[in-house]
């Protein structure tokens, strides 16, 4: 089983989550979360003192997956939320331990 | 004649009445203004200051206040009478022997002047913002409302030195506004900056308001309250000349902030290549307090103008006390203070009976009594209960270690 975290464009979001609805995924964790890469912040003035917006607003979309649904999720993702601008956020795949479904106690696959 | 007396004494004491109520309004436009403008984690320290000197300022007059500002004043004199209470009010009798120069109740007037205390108070609120103890500005409020706002008070309206020497502040950007503002340098001079408000290197960080349509709201607030402010002292409605005037002074009011607003927002957008909310806000106010001097005597095209320069002069008040480093989240000392001076000045662009001579007089004496005797008591309280809170207290907000609840408790980030 995969965890699939991907940092978006917060205005991307809703398109990546339609987007993972129509390849069947069912459930998935969303954060507002700030952040920057390459594409850094941009400073504003307030009363004219500086004010630096070094960190970004962006929404970070976790995803639990079974193996075989990987390139079909990374592709959705890939495909929506770029925009071809810097600051298109990024994919991180990393490999999930165990899932257990809390209502009814189901591991593994089962609670994918 | 009779019912024309009681009538006319109903009409101006009804006049004091919702004219006061109009300036109470002002307290929540306070109240909003600053908690738009301070960060989410100092808002409900803020609210409870403003809803505390409030109370404060209406109890202090009516014990010590209002009995040093008017009542016991000999004409031309620093040193007020000392009296407590507010005194008796008029009987029909009384009011009908005076052939109608008693003209409004006496309980009406106390209620009229003490929402003046309130205003000029809370404007030290704004500046000591998101640093001060709670209980420390509280007991500041205690002694600048029954003491140092009305002595300084009596040398004007009481009919003291100021008056004798020819001052003129019709509505009081000197009497109320430049004293609020001295009173809130002298705090935030013993205060200090914000934590990291300002770096090592002199640059100023910028901390942004946490809410701009409470900023908005409380200032359009404000504006209406001011036609209570302004409009109110007339004091008196009852005849052709008097409701002329009053219409007068409301246009010249709320052109005034017109004028301060565009004048505040272009100079922004100059100086800053953007439109800043938070300095046509400043404007507008700035527009009200400069013309508070005198809202009758100048033309509605006047008001307009002597807004406008008080818009221009806010902004650059506002960088030039940062660049100071006089640290003042809200810009009260710039919109009450170095506004309140040229509000005083304009005085003289249409009013003959004003002299040079007498304004800068008054500045000088209310500035400088306030400014003193205010240190001296921020002075006492540091000295004794200490004014600033902790680092850590600091850090985590006022709303935590002032009064143990969040403003915003699912909004708030760390």
């Amino acid at each position: 089983m995969k965890l699939v975290t991907a940092i978006v464009k917060p205005f991307k979001s809703e398109d990546v989550r339609e987007a993972l609805s129509e390849i069947g995924i069912q459930g998935m964790t969303v954060t507002e979360v700030k952040g920057f890469g390459r594409q850094k912040g941009h400073s504003e003035l307030y009363r004219g003192s500086e004010y630096v917006v070094d960190f970004l607003p962006k929404i970070r979309i976790e995803v639990a997956i079974d193996d075989g649904q990987l390139d079909a999720v990374v592709d959705a993702i890939t495909k929506t939320a770029n925009t071809g601008k810097v600051g298109d956020g990024k994919i991180f795949v990393s490999t999930l331990d165990e899932v257990i479904r809390i209502r009814t106690g189901e591991t593994g696959a089962d609670a994918v | 004649m009779e019912a024309l007396v009681e009538t006319n004494y109903s009409i101006d004491t009804f006049y004091f009445l919702v004219m006061g109520a109009l300036v109470m309004f002002m307290a929540p436009g306070f109240a909003m203004l600053e908690a738009g403008l301070v960060r989410a984690k100092n808002t409900a320290e803020i609210l409870t200051k403003n809803v505390a000197l409030f109370a404060i300022a209406c109890i202090m007059y009516l014990f010590f206040g209002y009995a040093l500002m008017y009542g016991n004043v000999t004409e031309g004199a620093w040193i007020p009478g000392f009296g407590m209470g507010i005194g008796a009010e008029n009987t029909a009798a009384e009011v009908l022997a005076s052939g109608g120069e008693t003209y409004y109740s006496a309980r009406s007037d106390y209620f009229f002047q003490v929402v003046f205390v309130a205003t000029a108070m809370s404007i030290v609120s704004g500046a000591v913002a998101e640093r001060m103890k709670l209980w420390a500005f509280l007991a500041f409020a205690v002694v600048m409302t029954g003491f140092i706002y009305p002595i300084q008070g009596s040398w004007s309206w009481g009919g003291g030195a100021l008056a004798a020497a020819g001052f003129s502040d019709f509505a009081g950007s000197g009497i109320v506004h430049m004293c609020g503002a001295a009173a809130a340098l002298a705090g935030v001079l013993m205060l200090g900056p914000r934590a990291g408000k300002y770096g090592e290197d002199g640059s100023s960080r910028a901390i942004p308001g946490a809410n701009m349509p409470l900023a908005t709201l409380g200032t359009f607030i404000l504006w209406f309250g001011w036609f209570g402010f302004n409009g109110g002292s007339e004091l008196k409605l009852s005849n052709v000349d008097e409701a002329n005037a009053v219409a007068q002074v409301f246009v010249n009011t709320n052109l005034a902030a017109c004028g301060g607003v565009l004048a505040a927002l272009l100079t922004a957008r100059a100086l800053f290549g953007k439109a800043d909310l938070t300095m046509a806000l400043n404007g507008a106010l700035a527009g009200l307090v400069s013309i508070t001097a005198d809202p009758l005597s100048p033309s509605a095209e006047l008001s307009v103008l002597v807004g406008l320069i008080g818009g221009v002069l806010v902004v650059f008040s506002i960088v030039g006390l940062d660049r100071l480093k006089i640290d003042d989240p809200v810009g009260a000392i710039s919109v009450h203070g170095v506004v309140g001076i040229w509000g005083l000045m304009a005085v003289l662009l249409s009013n003959g009976d004003a002299s040079l001579g007498g304004q800068l007089f008054g500045i000088a004496a209310i500035f400088g009594w306030t400014f003193l005797a205010s240190l001296a008591i921020w002075a006492i309280i540091k000295f004794t209960m200490g004014i600033r809170v902790s680092q850590e207290e600091e850090y985590e907000g006022t709303d935590i270690s002032e009064c143990g609840l969040e403003a915003y408790p699912e909004f708030t980030k760390s």
